[in-house]
C-alpha cells in the first residue's frame, strides 16, 4: 500500500513541476531563451497569496485570482523591461545572465518586503483528504486539486494552441520569426502573451506548491525551478506533452528516490536520471533531434 | 630591444595589471586602509579570479555553457583538504605540503573533468549546459553524504554516519559527511593566491595562443567546418573542457585551506555558486580573459563597498547587472553608443 501512495504523491509532485516546466518550455520555445527567473515567480506567486489572505483579508480564491492577476502583469513587465531588448542580441548567453539577474532583483525584493524567516504558508485547499482501503490509503486533498489542476491545465493549453489564433500565432513565432512577422503576426505581442501564460501558471504552481509543503522563504522557488526545468528538458524542452510526461517522471522518481534509496541522495538521483536520459535520447524523450546541415 | 608583437604585449598587460593590483593590496593592508572584513575576502578573490578565468576557456573559447564549475572546485577542495588533513603530521613543512595539495587537486578536478567531458560535450548548447548543472550538484550531493574515517588499520568509508565507519578507539573521523572536513590547515594566503593566478592566466593565455588553442576556437566559429579539415573535435574539446576544470581545481584548493570547517553548502558549491562565476565571464566580456579578472574583482569587491545600504546591497547588486547587460549587450544600445561615440570623435576632429 505504501508504495501506492508514494507513487500518488510522486503523481502530485510531479503535476507540480508539469505546471512549472510548462513556463519553461513554453518560453524556450518561443524566445530560446532560459528563464532563470521563473523559479522566482512562482516564489512571488505564493508571497502575493499568503500576503493577500493574512494581511488582506480575502478569501483564498479571491487570493489565487489576485496573485495570477499580479504574477501575469509581473512576467509581462520583466519581458518588456530586461528580455525584450536583448532578444536579437549578438549572444544568447547575455539574455540568459539579465534572467539571472531579475532572479536576484526577485529575491531580494521579496527578502526586503517579508524578511528572510520561514514563513508557514497555510493550505488554501478545503478539499476533504479521500480514504481508501479501509484507512490504509489516505490521499489528502492538495494531492487531487494538484493533480486536477494539472490535467486541466494542460487540456486548456492544448485546446488552446490547437484551436485559438493566438495560439497558432505562438506555434509560428516558435518556428520561424520572420517568416510569422511577414504573415502579419505581432511577434513581440506574441511572447509577451507567452510570457504571461507562463507567469499566471507559475502563479497557479506556487499556491499548489506551498499548499503540499508549507513553508516559504524567498528562495522557494529557485531548487524547484530548477527541478522543473530538468523535467522540460526531460520531456523534450519545446514540448507541451513532454513538460507533463518529464514532470510527472520527475516528481514520481524523486519521491521514489527519497522512499527507497536515500533521502539525502534523492536530487543526486533525479538528476543522474537526466544525464542517462539525454546521453541515449539527446533531445528529451518527445523532444526533435535536429540534424545540423552545412 | 626586439617590438612586442600585439599578442605578447596584451598578455603583459593582463601580468602586469594584476601584480600591480597586487602590490597595491599589499601596501593598503601593510598601511592599514584595509577592513578586515575586506581582508578575509582577498583569498577568496584569488579563488574567484582562478574560477572566472577558467570558465572563460570553456564558455569563451569552447564555446560551450557550463552550469557546473563549481563542481569541479568542490573536488578540488575536497581532495585537496582530505590530503593535508592526513599528511599534516607526515609533512610538516607547509608550503610543500600546499604544493603537493595543489597538484592532487588538480589533478583530481582535472580527471573529472574528462569522466565528465566524455559524455557531456556530445551534446549541445543549452542541453549541455544542464547537464553539467546536475553534474555539479551531483558532486555536491555525494561529498554530503561521504564519512571517510582513519585509524591504524587504514581508512575506512562509509555512506551513512561516523558510527558504520567501524573505527577503533584512537581513529579519527577525516571527512564527516554534512558537517564536512574540519581542521584543515589554513595554508592559503594571497601572496599565494597572487602567484597561482599568475600561473593561471600564464597556461590560459598560452592556451589559446598555441596551435590547441586555435584549434579550440575554430570548433567554436564552425564545428563542421573544423572537422571537415581535419580537427579532432573530441580532443580538442576534452583538452579545453579537462584544463578548465583542474584549473578550477586549484581554486578550490585556495578556497579549502583558508577555511576552518569546510562544508559542501548550495551557497559556495551549488549552482548558485556557477551561476555567479559565468556572470564574472559574462560581464567581463566572453572569450576576455582580462574582463574577467576585472569582472571578479569589481563584482566581489561591489557587495562589500555597498555594505553601507544593508539590506539593500543585494538588490542594487542586481538592479546593476540587469542595467550592465542591456546596455552592454542590447543592439540598440550599442547602436547609441556607436553614434554617440562618432559624434564624439567629430566634434574633436573639428576643435582641432
Amino acid at each position: 500500500m505504501s508504495f501506492i501512495s508514494y507513487l500518488i504523491n510522486g503523481i502530485s509532485l510531479g503535476s507540480v513541476y508539469a505546471i512549472i516546466a510548462l513556463g519553461y518550455t513554453m518560453v524556450y520555445g518561443i524566445a530560446k531563451m532560459l528563464n532563470f527567473a521563473h523559479g522566482d515567480v512562482i516564489m512571488i506567486g505564493a508571497y502575493v497569496v499568503m500576503a493577500s489572505i493574512t494581511r488582506a483579508g480575502l478569501p483564498p480564491f479571491a487570493a489565487i485570482l489576485v496573485s495570477i492577476v499580479f504574477c501575469t502583469v509581473l512576467g509581462v513587465v520583466i519581458e518588456t523591461v530586461a528580455y525584450r531588448p536583448l532578444l536579437n542580441a549578438a549572444s544568447s548567453l547575455a539574455v540568459l545572465i539579465t534572467a539571472i539577474g531579475v532572479s536576484y532583483l526577485l529575491q531580494n525584493i521579496a527578502l526586503l518586503i517579508f524578511g528572510a524567516n520561514t514563513i508557514s504558508f497555510a493550505s488554501v485547499v478545503s478539499v476533504p483528504a479521500l480514504v481508501l482501503a479501509g484507512g490504509a490509503l489516505t490521499i489528502t486533498g492538495e494531492t487531487i486539486v494538484t493533480i486536477i489542476c494539472c490535467i486541466v491545465i494542460m487540456t486548456a493549453l492544448m485546446v488552446f494552441i490547437k484551436k485559438s489564433k493566438a495560439g497558432q500565432a505562438m506555434l509560428a513565432v516558435s518556428e520561424d520569426k520572420g517568416a510569422a512577422q511577414l504573415m502579419g503576426i505581432n511577434v513581440n505581442g506574441t511572447i509577451a502573451l507567452t510570457f504571461a501564460i507562463g507567469s499566471a501558471l507559475a502563479a497557479v504552481a506556487g499556491v499548489l506548491l506551498c499548499s503540499a509543503y508549507p513553508t516559504l522563504t524567498p528562495y522557494t522557488g529557485a531548487m524547484p525551478g530548477i527541478k522543473a526545468f530538468v523535467a522540460a528538458v526531460f520531456g523534450g524542452i519545446g514540448s507541451i506533452p513532454g513538460a507533463l510526461i518529464g514532470g510527472i517522471l520527475l516528481g514520481v522518481i524523486e519521491i521514489f528516490g527519497k522512499a527507497y534509496i536515500s533521502s539525502q541522495m534523492a536530487d543526486a538521483i533525479v538528476f543522474g536520471v537526466l544525464i542517462v536520459i539525454l546521453l541515449v535520447k539527446p533531445a528529451g524523450i518527445l523532444g526533435k533531434n535536429i540534424q545540423e546541415k552545412v | 630591444m626586439k617590438k612586442l608583437n600585439k599578442t605578447t604585449k596584451s598578455n603583459l598587460i593582463t601580468y602586469g595589471m594584476v601584480i600591480v593590483l597586487f602590490v597595491l593590496m599589499q601596501a593598503l593592508v601593510s598601511a592599514g586602509q584595509i577592513s578586515s572584513l575586506l581582508q578575509g575576502l582577498l583569498v577568496p578573490l584569488c579563488a574567484y579570479i582562478i574560477l572566472a578565468v577558467s570558465l572563460n576557456l570553456t564558455v569563451g573559447i569552447l564555446g560551450e555553457l557550463s552550469l557546473g564549475h563549481a563542481g569541479f572546485m568542490c573536488v578540488g577542495a575536497f581532495t585537496s583538504a582530505f590530503f593535508s588533513k592526513c599528511m599534516a603530521e607526515a609533512i610538516p613543512v607547509s608550503g610543500v605540503r600546499y604544493f603537493l595539495a595543489i597538484l592532487i587537486g588538480a589533478a583530481c578536478a582535472g580527471i573529472c573533468g574528462i569522466l565528465i567531458g566524455i559524455p557531456v560535450l556530445r551534446l549541445k548548447g543549452d542541453y549541455l549546459a544542464i547537464v553539467t548543472l546536475a553534474f555539479g550538484e551531483i558532486i555536491k550531493n555525494i561529498v554530503n553524504i561521504l564519512f571517510i574515517g582513519r585509524d591504524e588499520a587504514g581508512f575506512h568509508f562509509s555512506t551513512k554516519d561516523t558510527l558504520s565507519l567501524g573505527l577503533s578507539a584512537d581513529g579519527e573521523v577525516i571527512v564527516n559527511g554534512p558537517q564536512g572536513i574540519t581542521g584543515t590547515p589554513k595554508d592559503s594566503t594571497f601572496a599565494i593566491g597572487v602567484v597561482l593566478i599568475l600561473i593561471t592566466l600564464f597556461i590560459v593565455l598560452n592556451l589559446i595562443h598555441s596551435r590547441s588553442g586555435r584549434a579550440i576556437m575554430a570548433i567554436r566559429d564552425n564545428r563542421i567546418a573544423a572537422e571537415s579539415i581535419g580537427i579532432n573535435i573530441t580532443k580538442y574539446k576534452l583538452m579545453a573542457f579537462s584544463v578548465s576544470a583542474s584549473l578550477a581545481g586549484v581554486a578550490g584548493v585556495i578556497y579549502a585551506h583558508n577555511l576552518a570547517t569546510l562544508t559542501a553548502q548550495p551557497k559556495n558549491f551549488g549552482y548558485n555558486m556557477s551561476i555567479m562565476i559565468l556572470v564574472f565571464v559574462v560581464l567581463g566580456g566572453i572569450g576576455n580573459i582580462r574582463g574577467s579578472v576585472i569582472a571578479a574583482i569589481v563584482l566581489t569587491l561591489l557587495p562589500e563597498l555597498l555594505r553601507g545600504l544593508s539590506d539593500y546591497r543585494m538588490l542594487i547588486y542586481a538592479v546593476v547587472l540587469i542595467v550592465m547587460m542591456l546596455f552592454n549587450w542590447s543592439p540598440k544600445a550599442i547602436a547609441w553608443r556607436e553614434q554617440y561615440a562618432s559624434k564624439f570623435k567629430r566634434n574633436k576632429k573639428e576643435a582641432a
